[in-house]
C-alpha cells in the first residue's frame, strides 16, 4: 500500500468520525440519538450494533454498485433498502439468541435500525463519491465510530442532567435538542483539522 | 380499528394535536438537514407529501394482501418505489432543487414518519381515511419544516424565500444555517410548543374550576 493511499484512508476515516460526523453535522440517525441516549451502557451497545450493520451495508452496497446496478440504476434505492432490512433482521435474530438481556434493553430501537437514515445515507454517500471496496469499508468504520461517539457523549451528558433540576417546561426533547446543538457547535471546531 | 371520527377530523389532527414533528418527534433527519432555507424546506415538504399520500393509498388498498410477517419490508419497498418516482421527477423538472437537496431525497425512504403512519394507520383503515390521515400528517410536517426553515433563513441570511428582508446593514447570524442552528432552533420551537400546550391545559383547568364553583 502506498503512502498516498494510506493517507486517503486516514482522511476518510477522520472525516467521517469527527469533521463530518453523521449525527452532529449531517443530522443522520437522529431517532436513536434522541431515543436511546438515556443510558450510557445501552448507547454503547446500540452503537456497536449500528456499526456492524453499517459495515455490512457498505460492503453490500459496493458489490451492488459494481456488479448489478450499472444495468438497472433505478433499482438502487430499493435494492439498498432490502439489503439493510435483511441485515437488521439477521442481527436481531443473532442478538436475541446470544444476549436476551441486550435484546430487551434495545427494544423497539433494534428493528428501527432499518429506518436509521445513517445507514441508507452511508450507502448513498459512498455511491455518490464512487468509493472502492476498502474506501467503503473505512468510511463505514468511521461513520459507525462517529455515531457511537455522538451517542455516548450525549448519554453521558443526559445522565448528568438527570441529577440537576430542570424546569418542567423544557424537560424532554426540547432540552435534548439544545444539548445536541451545543455538542454540534463543539464538533464544528474539528473542521479546522484539515485546513491548516 | 375503524375510528368513529370523520375523515376531516383525521386530517386536522395531524396539523396541531398530533403534529408529527412537535408532538410525536418523528422524521427528524430531513427536518433538520434541509431546513437551512425556506425554499428547500418547501421542496422537501412537498416531496414527503407525495410519498406519504401515495404509499398510504397503496398500503391501504393492499392491506388484506400483505402477509403480517413481512409487512414492514413490504411497506418499505412500497415507500422506496414512490421515493424513486419523486427522485427521478425532481431531477427532470427541477434539477437545481434536486442538486440542493442531494442525498436527502433518497433518504425520505428512511423517514420514520412515513413508515410509522403505514404501520399505525394506513394498514388498519380504509382508503379514504388513510389518504386523509396522510394529507393531514404531511401538511403538519410541511408546516413544521417551513417554521424551522423560515426562522433559520431569516436569522442566518436575513432573507426569506431568497428575498432580502433587512437591507445591507444586517449582520447574518451564520451559525443558524449551520448544523448547530438546526438543533437549537428546533429545541426552542419545541419549547414554545410545550409552553402553548401547557397554557391551554391551565386555562382548561381554570375553566372547569370556575364552572364547578358556579354550579
Amino acid at each position: 500500500m502506498t503512502d498516498a493511499a494510506l493517507q486517503n484512508f486516514l482522511w476518510i476515516f477522520i472525516s467521517a468520525l469527527l469533521v463530518n460526523n453523521f449525527v452532529l453535522a449531517y443530522f443522520l440517525g437522529l431517532c436513536p440519538f434522541l431515543g436511546v441516549s438515556g443510558k450510557l451502557e445501552t448507547s454503547v451497545r446500540l452503537g456497536g450494533a449500528t456499526t456492524f450493520v453499517l459495515i455490512i451495508t457498505a460492503i453490500c452496497a459496493w458489490a451492488l454498485n459494481t456488479y448489478i446496478l450499472p444495468h438497472a440504476p433505478y433499482l438502487r434505492l430499493i435494492s439498498f433498502i432490502v439489503v439493510i432490512a435483511s441485515t437488521v433482521q439477521f442481527i436481531e435474530m443473532l442478538i436475541k439468541k446470544l444476549s436476551p438481556s441486550l435484546f430487551r434493553s434495545l427494544g423497539i430501537f433494534l428493528p428501527l435500525i432499518t429506518t436509521n437514515c445513517a445507514i441508507l445515507g452511508l450507502a448513498i454517500f459512498a455511491t455518490n463519491r464512487e468509493y472502492g471496496f476498502m474506501e467503503s469499508f473505512v468510511y463505514a468504520l468511521g461513520a459507525g465510530g462517529g455515531f457511537t461517539l455522538a451517542l455516548v457523549l450525549m448519554a453521558g451528558l443526559r445522565e448528568e442532567t438527570e441529577i440537576t433540576e430542570v424546569p418542567k417546561l423544557i424537560q424532554g426533547t426540547a432540552f435534548n435538542l439544545i444539548i445536541a446543538g451545543i455538542l454540534s457547535m463543539a464538533f464544528m471546531g474539528f473542521a479546522g483539522l484539515f485546513n491548516s | 380499528m375503524a375510528t368513529p371520527s370523520s375523515p376531516y377530523e383525521e386530517m386536522m389532527k395531524g396539523l396541531w394535536r398530533d403534529n408529527p414533528v412537535f408532538v410525536q418527534v418523528l422524521g427528524m433527519c430531513p427536518m433538520l438537514a434541509v431546513t437551512n432555507t425556506a425554499v428547500n424546506a418547501l421542496a422537501m415538504g412537498l416531496a414527503t407529501l407525495f410519498v406519504l399520500v401515495g404509499s398510504s393509498f397503496l398500503v391501504s388498498v393492499m392491506r388484506s394482501l400483505i402477509p403480517k410477517q413481512v409487512r414492514i419490508s413490504s411497506y418499505i419497498i412500497i415507500i422506496a418505489t414512490f421515493v424513486t418516482i419523486i427522485d427521478y421527477s425532481l431531477l427532470a423538472v427541477f434539477p437545481k432543487i434536486h442538486k440542493e437537496l442531494g442525498a436527502f431525497i433518497p433518504l425520505i425512504t428512511a423517514n420514520c414518519l412515513i413508515l410509522g403512519r403505514q404501520e399505525a394507520f394506513a394498514s388498519r383503515n380504509s382508503v379514504g381515511y388513510a389518504v386523509m390521515d396522510a394529507i393531514g400528517m404531511s401538511v403538519g410536517f410541511l408546516f413544521a419544516l417551513l417554521a424551522l426553515g423560515g426562522v433559520r433563513e431569516i436569522l442566518g441570511e436575513g432573507a426569506l424565500f431568497g428575498f432580502n428582508l433587512f437591507g445591507p446593514n444586517f449582520e447574518p447570524w451564520v451559525i443558524m444555517i449551520l448544523p448547530p442552528g438546526g438543533f437549537l432552533t428546533l429545541g426552542l420551537i419545541l419549547l414554545f410548543f410545550n409552553w402553548v400546550t401547557e397554557r391551554r391545559k391551565q386555562a382548561q383547568i381554570e375553566y372547569q374550576l370556575a364552572e364547578e364553583r358556579a354550579s
